[in-house]
């Protein structure tokens, strides 16, 4: 039903009679094969299977939902970087673009002396003013999203480094821990629940949440109608009367809207930010969303990908501290999953497209 | 009535003139072709029709209106479609996205406005159909049908969303003997069907097959201006293929052979 869940079939081939009757043959394992999450579960079984083995704890129910603490962080970012990368475009911003939500939100708090919902209020629309400037600067240029986004991503880079040391004479903001509104906030963005047993952060519910309203909007919609189209050919767009620029803008703020959520849980996690996290972040991101079977040119993938790419990224980076290995390790194995997964899923649709 | 009509139109690309003084017009129910070499103008001449650039000089008139379009989405509002070489088409979405690709029927209303998906595979299928595309599958990346198909439906496409002027660009020219008359057959029938036809083309024998009128291009410049009955293929054709110059070309090689006839091959293999 969804945009990628046809097998591909070569023209020419074996026409039968009658059009419903055609489909009969293509089986389920066929179906599947060629979604865009296809590889992705396929590694995310091969993950857990192997972690299972080598970690005895890692098949705890407590385990378990450190896991998908670890991943909803991450995944949070994913979805929406795995739309923009639908949209044929790279966002390198998005890591310190978290940092310098939470940081808003604290400082503006912090000196106006204001209640937090005021900060994140205000941290929400700088927030959003960086992803449309993005966007607005890819489309107005017409430069690589790489290059733009880069700029952005040092210049963030700075501002959260510069600005935090200006105000709060430190590397990290003040405490903002006893401010009016600092419960509230905390619980919709930070608290933790228990299911039976199991803490669950309130990350993954938001998580789900992205997951489930980008797999509709990316499915669903005109709008996701047109993310596919710009990412798969952005002048073929163009000429049947899309949006290019504008669905490109949306998808930048989409990014920034997704920022200041895991910005603010950052923030009210703890009660201080520091100012030079979230470096390096914006290619946990992009790896979710290529794990999850996204492809890099654009036009291909899905928002549920982008989940099994960080569910996997969690259990990696946890089931490295179950199994009592250096976490040195952990960057390694991130690279080699990778290459891995980028390879399957190069196959799979090779596969796919040969012989459906 | 004149669908579209071009008057002494010219294009500047900075200081390089891409058109010059060209005119031409189609009428509902006719098909207008548009003959020229490489680098003759056909494709500067298509967008200013489609709105993708705008004239520097001339008129350009649609149902007797001047106009000066800004957007392809301002020309397909006035009922000019284009199909072009590229097809515009996104070869990794499934032929039904493609098919409404831009004009996306909805239903529902608000948080649960969503994509009429039934509805757009139905359509699809049943529109295709009716040009006589039997799809297995509409779910099939539109990539994955061949070039004639790709074409059937990006004109499907056009006359279902009330196209009444269609530009085609090159439809024939990446495509073999057969699908190149099946083409031509939808050609045919669209206009039938009364909508005003641009064909833009180098091969005479296809444009001579449909054509009521021809313009011929050449190096930015109208090189000529013939309605069907005012000439013959086997002008046209000439006319084409370069008239004067191709009489020239042909002394020119049977000097050169009769010069030479065995030197060049033993050259080449010392």
């Amino acid at each position: 039903m969804t945009s990628a869940s046809a097998a591909p079939v070569g023209p020419g081939k074996t026409p039968p009679v009658t059009g419903d009757e055609r489909l009969v043959h293509r089986s389920l394992a066929r179906r599947s094969l060629a979604r865009p999450e296809f590889g992705a579960i396929v590694g995310a079984l091969a993950v857990f299977v192997f972690f299972s083995v080598v970690a005895d704890s890692f098949l705890q129910t407590s385990s378990m939902s450190t896991v998908l603490n670890a991943s909803s962080t991450i995944g949070i970012m994913a979805v929406p970087v795995a739309l923009l990368m639908i949209g044929g475009e790279f966002d390198l911003s998005a890591g310190v673009m978290v940092t310098s939500a939470a940081l808003v939100t604290s400082m503006f708090s912090y000196q106006m002396t204001a209640n937090v919902w005021l900060g994140i209020t205000v941290s929400l629309l700088v927030t959003l003013a960086l992803g449309f400037f993005n966007g607005f600067m890819l489309t107005r240029t017409g430069l690589p999203s790489f290059i733009i986004t880069l700029g952005t991503f040092l210049m963030l880079t700075g501002l959260n480094l510069g600005f935090t040391r200006l105000i709060s004479d430190s590397v990290s903001t003040k405490s903002i821990a006893d401010m009016d509104g600092f419960s509230s906030a905390h619980d919709l963005f930070a608290s933790q629940f228990e299911i039976g047993s199991v803490k669950i952060q309130v990350t993954v519910l938001w998580w789900l949440g992205l997951v489930t309203l980008a797999t509709w909007v990316l499915l669903r919609t005109r709008a996701g109608n047109w993310i596919f189209a710009v990412g798969g050919g952005a002048d073929a767009a163009r000429a049947v009367g899309v949006p290019v620029a504008r669905t490109k803008i949306g998808l930048y703020m989409g990014v920034a809207l997704c920022a200041w959520i895991s910005g603010q849980h950052l923030l009210f996690n703890f009660d201080v930010v520091q100012s030079g996290e979230g470096v390096g972040n914006e290619f946990l991101y992009i790896i979710a969303a290529v794990i999850g079977g996204c492809l890099m040119t654009g036009g291909y993938g899905s928002a549920i990908g982008s989940a099994v790419g960080a569910f996997i990224f969690g259990m990696t980076s946890k089931g490295i501290v179950y199994a009592q290995w250096n976490p040195d390790w952990f960057k390694f194995f991130l690279g080699g999953m990778l290459l891995l997964a980028t390879l399957v899923n190069a196959w799979v649709r090779r596969r796919a497209e040969a012989s459906a | 009535m004149t669908a579209v009509r071009l008057t002494g139109v010219s294009k500047l690309y900075g200081n390089i003139r891409a058109l010059k003084d060209v005119s031409l017009e189609v009428e509902s129910g006719q098909i207008t072709c548009v003959l020229g070499d490489n680098g003759a103008g056909k494709s500067t001449l298509i967008k200013i029709i489609a709105g993708l650039h705008q004239h520097d000089g001339g008129t350009y008139e649609i149902d007797g209106e001047q106009v000066r379009l800004n957007s392809p989405r301002e020309a397909l509002d006035r009922g000019i479609a284009t199909v072009y070489q590229d097809l515009a088409v996104v070869p990794l979405m499934p032929v039904w996205r493609n098919f409404f690709l831009g004009s996306e029927p909805t239903t529902g209303r608000g948080p649960l406005r969503r994509l009429d998906v039934p509805l757009m595979r139905r359509t699809t299928r049943a529109e295709l159909l009716r040009m006589g595309i039997d799809l297995r599958d509409v779910d099939q990346p539109i990539g994955t049908l061949s070039g004639g198909e790709r074409q059937c439906v990006a004109i499907a496409r056009a006359v279902y969303f009330g196209a009444r002027v269609l530009i085609l660009d090159e439809p024939t020219a990446a495509l073999g003997v057969k699908q190149s008359g099946v083409v031509l057959k939808y050609v045919a029938a669209a206009r039938d069907a009364g909508l005003a036809v641009v064909l833009i083309t180098h091969n005479p024998h296809h444009a001579y097959l449909v054509g009521d009128r021809f313009v011929l291009l050449k190096r930015g410049t109208m090189a000529g201006s013939h309605e069907r009955s005012g000439i013959t293929l086997e002008e046209l054709t000439r006319q084409m293929a370069g008239g004067s110059e191709l009489d020239e070309l042909s002394h020119e090689l049977a000097a050169a052979r009769s010069q030479a006839p065995e030197e060049a091959p033993g050259q080449q293999r010392t």
